[in-house]
């Protein structure tokens, strides 16, 4: 399960950074940001508030609002850098190869147009579909993704559907031109529990059948466990750790997701209290000199506060951001934290979540 | 749509009774007695009397509202005190020249203004935004009274012109079929309103631009022109549709200054006359059109929320 050379990727960023010039200065939002998704699997984005995990989404894209720049790094798909190319040939991929979904479904649809209108311009567009012939496969699309009565909501004004609705048409206007890449950021954040199960569904669903990648962007790691192939964590601008979906939850090895897995409610485990993690986010103006987490963090040493670690891959090509897992660790072999036994080196928690 | 018409049209009766009864008070309102206003300081008793018989000012005040407002409703506002003539004689043909000179106006205040406001807020902060909204800045304080004695001074008497450029010069008075003689007042009346809509379009546009749809059709692949065009325009168009509703409209009563420099014999120099020389027939009559018009484009541009914009509710 675990990333292998062997696997179709279609998507690899290296090193990404982006930027954003505030009137108190640059702000690093992204911070050398890498990670490989293989063609027909979804990888996800996990990390709290200000992680950079939608600005990498945006970056790839490169749809970053106009004080934000990407001064390093690579975009590879399908072996360009997508960095490299020219606005317009940008253009020509977005929405057609590599296409997005966004977190708030109420205002992510212009109100001016039926949404008949808004996934027909996707159409003739790319596919250089007559306006008729748009419309129809407007309709068609809308079946697709579960829409009541098609050629009727077809017509119909973004205020004339629900937020579940809403976020239905985002993704069939998504999907228009058969995508090979779906970056879904925070799709269903804004949708209440039950539309988000069908939103998430509808998207694996589509996914299966259509077999194109994705990008899964969220903050909740109960839907990445539902949704994801591989996780990227994120954390203060970087990924600290990188793995498949079951290592990630049976063995994570960072001390981080070890704690936001402790923060995680839980039906199937008695829990007599849930263990947040102390502390918060670092302001992006005032970052750690060493590790991000370390002021955080209940293992750091003086290592972990004045040097950064680097990403390291196993044997399984998985990767974590801890100076645990060098041998430069001089710290205790084995290290309690929320209530886990991590052994140094030799693996992550055990016991995080039963098979 | 053409209920919502109809209802709004019914609805406008009740403002229209109520500016009547406004421009009938204007001549009770006027301190001392009318007819001696009218007659003018020495006039004879009799001649005060006569003027008192004619505009009916011996019956009760109910009495000469309810003549004033029948009357009206069948066109006839009564007669010049000046001139004798009825007073939609007067108005007559002067009407449409202040028509015409407020829908010139318009035109080019809206090209203006919505090109420069477009072009300042997809470019904004930089130079090009800077020095339009300083030029818009000056357009808003310029009186339009001494920018138009500016472009008389420039281009109609245009002792700076070289002979090879005198193709250019306008006329400075009159208004009529010739464009020399339209341009400069349409220019005067114009690039005022144009500093606003301009102002107007680039904050709407601005706050348009910044929204979540906008995204998306970015992420659609949709070019930055069409982005501007068809995505932001259109929903940043909504503020900017009321001011040229309010701006035709001040054009339509405020032309008077312009008319006065560029001596264009429309409704704002007759309403100006008349109040100069006490005719108040004809300052009701031209207080009335002009306010009945205002009415009439306040329900277009109400009628143009509603198809730039299906989510705005009209009931």
């Amino acid at each position: 399960m675990s990333i292998q050379g062997t696997e179709d990727i279609i998507l690899e960023v290296k090193n990404l950074q982006t930027i954003f010039k505030t009137d108190t200065g640059d702000v690093r939002a992204v911070d050398g940001v890498s990670f490989k998704l293989p063609k027909g699997k979804t990888i996800g984005i996990v990390g709290e508030s200000g992680s950079g995990k939608s600005i990498t989404s945006l970056s790839i894209l490169q749809l970053l609002a106009s004080n934000g720049k990407i001064t390093n790094g690579e975009v590879l798909y399908k072996g360009d850098d997508l960095l490299k190319l020219t606005e317009n040939q940008m253009r020509k991929l977005r929405g057609n190869e590599i296409s997005m979904i966004f977190q708030e479904p109420m205002t992510s649809l212009n109100p001016v147009y039926t949404v008949g209108q808004q996934i027909s311009e996707a159409l003739m567009l790319h596919q250089n579909m007559s306006k008729k012939d748009a419309f129809i496969r407007s309709v068609e699309l809308l079946q697709l993704v579960g829409i009541p009565s098609p050629d009727k909501r077809v017509k119909n004004y973004p205020f004339e559907l629900s937020g579940g609705m809403r976020q239905r048409v985002m993704i069939a206007m998504s999907l228009a031109c058969d995508p090979e890449i779906l970056v879904a950021d925070e799709p269903t954040t804004a949708l209440d529990v039950t539309i988000q199960a069908q939103i998430l569904e509808l998207i694996k669903e589509l996914q299966d059948r259509l077999g194109m990648s994705v990008i899964f962007i969220t903050h909740d790691l109960g839907v990445v466990a539902e949704t994801c192939d591989y996780v990227a964590v994120m954390y203060a601008g970087q990924v600290v750790e990188y793995s498949d979906i079951r290592t990630l939850f049976h063995q994570p090895k960072l001390p981080y997701t070890i704690g936001l897995l402790k923060s995680l409610p839980r039906h199937d485990i008695e829990q007599d209290k849930l263990e947040p993690i102390k502390g918060n986010v670092p302001s992006p103006h005032e970052m750690p000199v060493g590790c991000r987490f370390s002021p955080r963090c209940p293992a750091a040493t003086d290592l972990c506060r004045t040097k950064m670690p680097q990403l390291e891959t196993d044997e399984n090509g998985n990767q974590v951001r801890c100076w645990i897992y060098t041998d430069e660790w001089t710290g205790e072999a084995e290290v309690d934290i929320y209530g886990e036994t991590r052994i140094a080196k030799s693996g992550g928690a055990k016991t995080v979540l039963p098979d | 749509m053409t209920k919502y018409i109809i209802r709004r049209l019914i609805q406008t009766i009740p403002v229209l009774i109520g500016v009547t009864i406004l421009v009938f008070s204007l001549m009770h309102l006027v301190p001392g007695d009318p007819a001696q206003i009218v007659a003018g300081e020495g006039a004879s008793e009799q001649t005060v009397e006569n003027i008192r018989e004619r505009l009916g000012l011996n019956e009760s005040i109910p009495v000469q509202y309810g003549r004033f407002l029948g009357n009206a409703v069948q066109g006839d506002l009564g007669s010049s005190v000046r001139s004798g003539r009825p007073v939609m004689d007067e108005i007559g043909s002067r009407f449409w020249v202040t028509v015409e000179l407020a829908f010139y106006s318009t035109i080019v205040a809206v090209f203006l203004g919505l090109i420069a406001g477009i072009v300042s807020a997809v470019r904004h902060y930089t130079l090009a935004d800077t020095s339009i909204m300083i030029v818009a800045l000056f357009g808003l304080s310029m009186p339009n009274f001494w920018f138009g004695l500016l472009l008389i001074q420039w281009f109609a008497i245009g002792n700076w012109m070289p002979e090879s450029l005198e193709f250019l010069k306008m006329r400075p008075s009159g208004w009529g079929d010739s464009w020399r003689q339209i341009i400069l007042p349409v220019l005067t009346l114009g690039t005022g309103g144009a500093a606003i809509i301009a102002r107007m379009t680039r904050s709407s546009m601005l706050e348009v631009i910044g929204q979540d749809y906008i995204r998306t059709a970015r992420a659609k692949g949709v070019s930055e022109r069409i982005v501007t065009y068809r995505h932001a325009l259109k929903n940043a168009l909504i503020p900017v549709v009321t001011v040229v509703g309010l701006e035709f409209g001040g054009f339509l009563g405020g032309a008077v200054l312009t008319e006065t420099i560029f001596a264009i014999n429309g409704m704002g120099r007759l309403t100006i006359d008349a109040i100069r020389t006490r005719d108040f027939p004809v300052v009701q009559g031209t207080v009335l059109v002009i306010s009945v018009i205002f009415v009439l484009v306040n329900l277009l541009v109400d009628i143009s929320y509603r198809l730039l914009n299906k989510r705005i509710d009209l009931n």
